[in-house]
């Protein structure tokens, strides 16, 4: 009977710590409703992928040979061949996005580049503390604020530490109302953050909403070539969205397609969660590094709109340069919570969220230009 | 060494062409925005 107790014998500690890891996701995902589309999936495939000789995995079976497991079959269609999954996945984020706050009131574009300052940041903090450039340019893009884009880059940059850098930037996306606030607190005043600021959108034509997502494309594509995959396809969904003739397919690219293809990609990326490679130090320097990356990109953010005060009439609110991260629409929400935190009749929300959607565009833009030039360094 | 310099090469480029690719855009939905007055 020795064959029934195989598995067990087969367990490794660092096989149970995955196990813990995966339970906690699934905690944060259920209880905290942290990322939970994500999340979840990513826990239970934690535990998935970590089970001894899991089916879920590649297997050579004596006397059959080599036998495909589902969720390595996943991975190498979904993510390792084409990217096709995150790629996807922008179809629908495009659909969701309402470009309009920023098209009314177009200075917000700057605070979209001006928080994606962590992402280089960290990856000058990855390569101090012994990162290669490829792997450093990969954790580096957790600041992106945008798990597509972060699992797309370490893909297409063959980094070692896909499992964690996917994990890092869900995670820290559902910790913005927590990290953000401390950062903004760290190089603001309460002066600083009770200004308050008119709000007085010009009207957005219909052709201006349905030319933006085509030039943008172009200007992005020819400025940074290795985004077109990411801003094409996040605009083709805007497009899809803005046209006025395609509402059935934007709604399905909106719902089925997103949620059909956030489900996989979820427990796909727990392939790349096996123990040997997850339970490293590296992971913990890299969840360190995340956390560095968020906290400078709203620091860049804040500084960028202090920087404009100083040659504007009209203040500006610096929180608002804090919602320059990709983490739509949470982090435009924290800003404005923070706002009335300070003063109760202060609404800053579209601002903030202008300034949040200028950082979706900024983040693939980033996301394009970390490919760009690390493959020119590597080359 | 070397690869702190070209992380902080990275750094400078990545921020440039970041602001570069932002700044074109704002201007052109800025003009969009002055040709339909």
């Amino acid at each position: 009977m020795e064959f029934l107790t195989e598995g067990l014998r087969a367990l490794t500690w660092q096989q149970l710590v995955m196990y813990g890891v995966g339970i906690l996701l699934i905690w944060l995902a259920i209880k905290k409703e942290y990322e939970p589309a994500l999340l979840l999936p990513m826990g239970f495939g934690a535990i998935l992928v970590n089970l001894p000789s899991s089916g879920v995995l590649n297997q050579v079976l004596t006397g059959v040979g080599e036998t495909n497991g589902i969720i390595e079959w996943l991975f190498e269609i979904g993510i390792e061949a084409s990217e096709a999954m995150p790629v996807l996945l922008f179809i629908g984020i495009g659909a969701m996005i309402d470009f309009g706050p920023l098209l009314s009131n177009p200075r917000m574009f700057l605070f979209g580049a001006g928080a994606q300052f962590g992402i280089f940041a960290a990856i000058l903090l990855a390569v101090v503390l012994g990162f290669d450039l490829k792997d450093a340019a990969s954790i580096g893009i957790i600041g992106a604020a945008d798990g597509p884009t972060s699992i797309l880059v370490s893909q297409i940059l063959k980094s070692n530490y896909i499992g964690p850098i996917a994990v890092a930037a869900y995670s820290y996306m559902a910790l913005v109302p927590v990290i953000q606030p401390f950062a903004i607190r760290l190089v603001t005043t309460k002066k600083e953050r009770m200004i308050r600021m008119k709000y007085e959108p010009s009207s957005v034509s219909h052709r201006t909403k349905i030319f933006f997502p085509i030039i943008v494309t172009v200007v992005v594509g020819l400025v940074a070539p290795s985004s077109v995959a990411l801003v094409g396809f996040l605009m083709f969904g805007n497009l899809i969205r803005e046209c006025g003739v395609l509402n059935t397919m934007s709604e399905t690219a909106q719902n089925n397609l997103s949620n059909l293809i956030t489900l996989l990609l979820g427990i796909t990326i727990s392939f790349s969660m096996q123990a040997e490679r997850f339970v490293t130090v590296e992971t913990l320097m890299i969840m360190v590094i995340g956390v560095f990356a968020f906290i400078i990109d709203t620091i860049g953010g804040v500084l960028l709109a202090k920087f404009m005060n100083l040659f504007t009439k009209d203040k500006i609110n610096p929180m608002v340069g804090a919602a320059g991260i990709s983490a739509f629409p949470m982090s435009s929400r924290v800003v404005q919570k923070l706002a009335m935190q300070e003063d109760p009749g202060n609404v800053i929300l579209m601002h903030a969220a202008g300034a949040n959607v200028s950082g979706q565009i900024a983040s693939v833009v980033a996301g394009g230009m970390v490919i760009n030039l690390v493959t020119g360094f590597l080359g | 060494m070397n690869e702190v310099l070209i992380a902080l090469e990275i750094m400078w480029k990545g921020m440039a062409g970041i602001f570069a690719a932002v700044l074109v855009i704002m201007a052109i939905v800025y003009l969009m925005g002055k040709m339909k007055k």
